[in-house]
């Protein structure tokens, strides 16, 4: 076992001097792939934290959300509703909701806006997200003019901004009072946008989700591990695609290595040449290029990796954000928050060390099965 | 059909697996045709070096095998939360009828990969290649097959899957109607499984034990030794996880690969394959222990898989052993 | 020690650009002696050294070595004689490996490393370890006088050192035969005859020599035990001692 370690360090030791002898070529190869496995995993990588920041936000969210449905389309919820939901047996809690959107006409920017249930924010104050408070030039006891939906003017005081990191959600939020909201949108009394409910026993969701559209059959109960896997369900699919988008990249930098590998150079030809009439076995000479291949993608994959990791973690991964975040004029500025797992690694190295290595098997043999005379007849 | 990164890797990881296995069954079964080592004939020196191919193919193919198998089985993990009920990869399997033979086709293929490079080492190193065509043989007939095969199951069962996602017409609802797939796995009843598990694994080491010192039950360890394979996979769903989690219900074999437990898991899969890989090894080289060429590397190579199958069979028992003592669950009283 | 026996080696068989190499020799080569192969170029003496030299296989005939070294044979086959006509591959470069050192024509010296590292290479697939043999290598070029040369990179070495780190290599695995193929091809009069000074060293250890040439340096020299002719693959001549 040890004497058969030697003979792959003294390959090893060959194959990388090898490849140092061989700069130019392998630099450009060695480029290229750290390109790709860039790209690949600063998606990976991308998609994956959004699914994290998704899952934060959405974790102290209601365990279900009961909406109105009128002429198919969401409708205000008649703050009785919450009554007849609540003599449900097992809902713990049910809470009208106020939210919506303001579009500002100066600024060209939507804003979130919502009503807290508790703390209460007491009427002539907001608390703003951060990109708001850039977006509006204001800071704290600063006035916000906006205009309701009677088109007067409503004055509001700016209490508090949200801090910047990591909050996917709340950089276009706007938090005000019940009194505020339902004078800027004319919004009646006696409705709520929709109902929070919090469920004691999480393994009944479902059954008292049936029992509210008995009761209520205007009523469309949205549960938390819907929306949840709604989301990841989108990034996924948005990661798919983007990956058969990349496949075609992917493909390329196949047919690239493949030329690399199969293109030897004279002098290459006859190394080989050399080395099998001196001794080397077609074996060794596919372990040189096995290890060759180990050294290059193991090089690509770690460089490829910690660039991705920087783009995606430090730069919130300027390349894609477009793609993948949606589009907006108010863009959160995040940081996303660095989590990369084996399955990602695992993923990442099957969508670009796989396929090269594949590419390689038969050009690396291609080479080693140069006859042990060639050397002899040059 | 669902799209995800690492769905898209396994398919185009299968792809080109089944690829490979196809482009080497293709000469593989040419070898089988034309094969004649008294030949000089440049016909014949062409195979032999398409035989260095051929075993580079299969060498990546087991690594990329097995990779994919645990990839298959992270995937499955990470998708649970797509379907109503369903707790781990145990789950996701479950999601259709694909799921499952998948698995156990991955595991088959990288089973027998294992044992094909083992007859393949051996046979290298007998200077007629004398066991050439029973090699070729496995390679064109069982081992190309099951490989396309899972392919395809892991095509069926990946283009089966379908997200329980909102519909813009209703939400919960649709999770009330549509039930959910099944959250777990039954094991078989504990009791029974710890005496099998122990038998087997006593029946293995005193096989292998007669077979490295006295050189004798050339079939037993190998038959031993399968038993205990399987007895110690159907272990692990019936009470070995058990002590894991320490909850009397989780059967699920996919959790142990988890964080949260160590990641004893890949000790456990790790020692059992390397364990019955090895012990199949030693039975497939049986029937030609006699061959001229062969007769001074079989008993070595042989007496040395043997020593492999029982120090992984007893690590995996002293992992199982360890949990089960130091568990704080206890299922007999 | 080497027993050829009608053996016969085509190229392109069955095409219209078929020709035989080797045609029928049967030659006895004897241990520790030096054997030349005489004949113009063309005349089938490299085929013939990569034939012996395990390098490639005969269309028919037999080739039988007795005294090789390799793990894979008992030593009864070691011993009595083992016919290598149809080894493979794999098996050949194992015998060649261990039982013969090659000298050729261009040197074949891989640009880029050093002449220590070239003078290793042909024990890089060996089991050994590298220092055991790196010790010898040194060794070796201390031999040949070029150890101020050693970690010099081959292409800045003269002809006659190039000469010098080939021999080298050919000896790292401490072979029993050598095998020169018009070693002196690209050689100044002078470094002949000092390539066959080394041959005489050569003898002198008990090794087995097989020199192609068509140098007569090389084939009037006095230490050649015998000469054999070559023309269009066949043997003409077999001249014992001059």
């Amino acid at each position: 076992m040890i004497i058969s370690l030697n003979r792959h360090r003294n390959i090893i030791d060959f194959a990388l001097s090898s490849l140092m002898r061989r700069k130019m070529k392998n630099f450009s190869l060695l480029a290229v792939y750290t390109l790709i496995v860039f790209v690949i995993a600063s998606l990976l990588f991308f998609v994956h934290a959004l699914k994290r920041e998704a899952a934060l936000v959405l974790a102290d969210s209601p365990d279900m959300v009961v909406q109105r449905l009128m002429a198919g389309r969401q409708d205000l919820i008649p703050a009785a509703y919450a009554e007849k939901i609540r003599s449900i047996p097992g809902v713990s809690t049910v809470t009208p909701r106020l939210w919506g959107y303001y579009y500002d006409p100066i600024f060209g920017a939507n804003y979130t806006l919502m009503v807290p249930a508790k703390p209460t924010i007491e009427p002539g104050s907001i608390l703003v997200g951060a990109e708001v408070s850039r977006n509006q030039r204001v800071g704290v006891g600063d006035m916000v003019a906006f205009r309701t939906s009677a088109h007067t003017p409503l004055l509001l005081t700016v209490k508090g901004i949200y801090p910047a990191a990591s909050n996917l959600v709340a950089a276009d939020l706007i938090i005000m009072s019940a009194a505020d909201f339902q004078a800027m949108f004319n919004f009646p009394e006696t409705l709520a946008t929709d109902l929070a409910v919090t469920v004691a026993n999480p393994r009944e969701q479902a059954t008292i989700a049936a029992k509210v559209v008995e009761a209520l059959p205007d009523a469309r109960p949205i549960l938390k591990s819907e929306i949840l896997r709604t989301y990841d369900s989108i990034f996924d699919w948005r990661g798919g695609m983007m990956v058969v988008i990349l496949s075609a990249a992917v493909l390329s930098f196949v047919i690239f290595a493949w030329d690399k590998a199969t293109g030897l150079s004279a002098e290459e030809r006859r190394e080989i040449g050399i080395l099998k009439s001196i001794g080397w076995e077609t074996a060794d000479v596919l372990f040189l290029k096995f290890w060759e291949g180990i050294a290059i993608s193991l090089s690509a994959f770690l460089l490829g990796g910690i660039l991705a990791y920087g783009h995606v973690f430090f730069f919130s991964a300027t390349l894609f954000e477009h793609a993948l975040k949606g589009w907006a004029v108010l863009y959160p500025r995040f940081r996303l928050v660095p989590a990369v797992d084996g399955f990602h690694l695992t993923v990442l190295f099957f969508l670009t060390v796989l396929p090269y290595t594949a590419a390689t098997i038969v050009p690396a043999w291609l080479a080693a099965t140069t006859d042990p005379d060639a050397a002899m007849r040059s | 059909m669902m799209q995800h990164p690492a769905i898209q890797a396994l398919l185009i990881s299968s792809l080109l697996i089944a690829g490979m296995l196809l482009y080497a069954a293709w000469y593989g079964a040419k070898i089988l045709r034309t094969w004649d080592l008294h030949s000089g004939s440049e016909l014949q020196l062409q195979l032999e070096r398409r035989t260095y191919l051929i075993s580079s193919i299969l060498g990546y193919v087991l690594a990329f095998q097995i990779l994919s198998l645990f990839l298959f089985i992270f995937t499955a993990d990470t998708l649970h939360s797509q379907f109503t009920g369903a707790m781990c990869a145990a789950g996701s399997l479950n999601a259709n009828g694909y799921g499952y033979p998948t698995l156990f086709l991955k595991i088959a293929t990288c089973l027998l990969a294992g044992v094909w490079l083992i007859i393949n080492h051996v046979d290298t190193r007998g200077y007629d290649y004398p066991l050439i065509k029973v090699k070729y043989g496995i390679l064109v007939v069982i081992l190309a097959p099951l490989v396309i095969i899972e392919a395809f199951f892991q095509f069926r069962y990946f283009q089966g899957l379908h997200a329980d996602v909102i519909t813009s017409c209703c939400g919960s609802l649709f999770s009330v109607d549509k039930g959910s797939v099944g959250g777990d796995l039954a094991g078989l009843p504990a009791a029974p499984m710890e005496w099998a598990f122990y038998s087997a694994m006593a029946a293995t080491f005193a096989g292998g034990l007669l077979f490295c010192l006295k050189g004798r039950g050339g079939y037993f360890f190998p038959i031993a030794s399968s038993v205990a394979f399987l007895v110690s996979a159907a272990s692990l769903v019936s009470f070995i996880c058990l002590y894991i989690y320490e909850l009397p219900s989780h059967h699920c074999p996919f959790c142990i690969l988890q964080r949260e437990y160590g990641y004893v898991g890949y000790a456990l899969y790790a020692s059992l394959f390397g364990g019955g890989v090895a012990g199949l090894g030693a039975g497939a080289l049986m029937p030609f222990r006699n061959h001229a060429s062969l007769s001074r590397i079989i008993p070595v190579t042989r007496r040395r898989l043997c020593v492999f199958a029982m120090a992984s069979y007893l690590f995996f028992a002293l992992i199982v052993s360890c949990y089960q003592i130091f568990s704080p669950l206890r299922l007999f009283p | 020690m080497i027993e050829l026996s009608h053996v016969t080696k085509s190229f392109n068989v069955g095409k219209s650009n078929q020709f035989t190499a080797v045609d029928d020799v049967s030659l006895a080569i004897e241990p520790g002696k030096l054997t030349i192969l005489k004949g113009p170029s063309g005349s089938g003496k490299t085929t013939l050294l990569s034939l012996i030299g395990c390098m490639s296989r005969p269309s028919s005939g037999r080739i039988r070595l007795r005294g090789v070294r390799t793990a894979f044979l008992t030593t009864e086959e070691r011993e009595g004689g083992f016919d290598i006509s149809s080894l493979p591959e794999r098996f050949l470069t194992e015998i060649r490996r261990t039982t013969f050192g090659f000298i050729f024509q261009q040197f074949n010296l891989i640009r880029g490393i050093s002449a220590l590292e070239n003078v290793m290479l042909p024990a890089y697939p060996t089991l050994e370890s590298h220092a055991a043999f790196q010790a010898r290598a040194k060794e070796l070029l201390r031999l040949f006088d070029i150890s101020r040369h050693a970690a010099s990179r081959v292409e800045w070495l003269s002809g006659g050192e190039l000469q010098r780190v080939a021999i080298a290599r050919a000896l790292i695995n401490d072979p029993a035969v050598i095998i020169a193929d018009e070693p002196t091809a690209h050689l100044d009069s002078k470094l002949s005859r000092e390539f066959m000074e080394i041959v005489a060293t050569f003898k002198a250890q008990g090794k087995t020599v097989l020199i192609a040439s068509h140098d007569p340096i090389a084939y009037d020299s006095q230490l050649a035990d015998r000469v054999v002719e070559m023309r269009d693959g066949r043997t003409t001549a077999d001249r014992p001692e001059p």
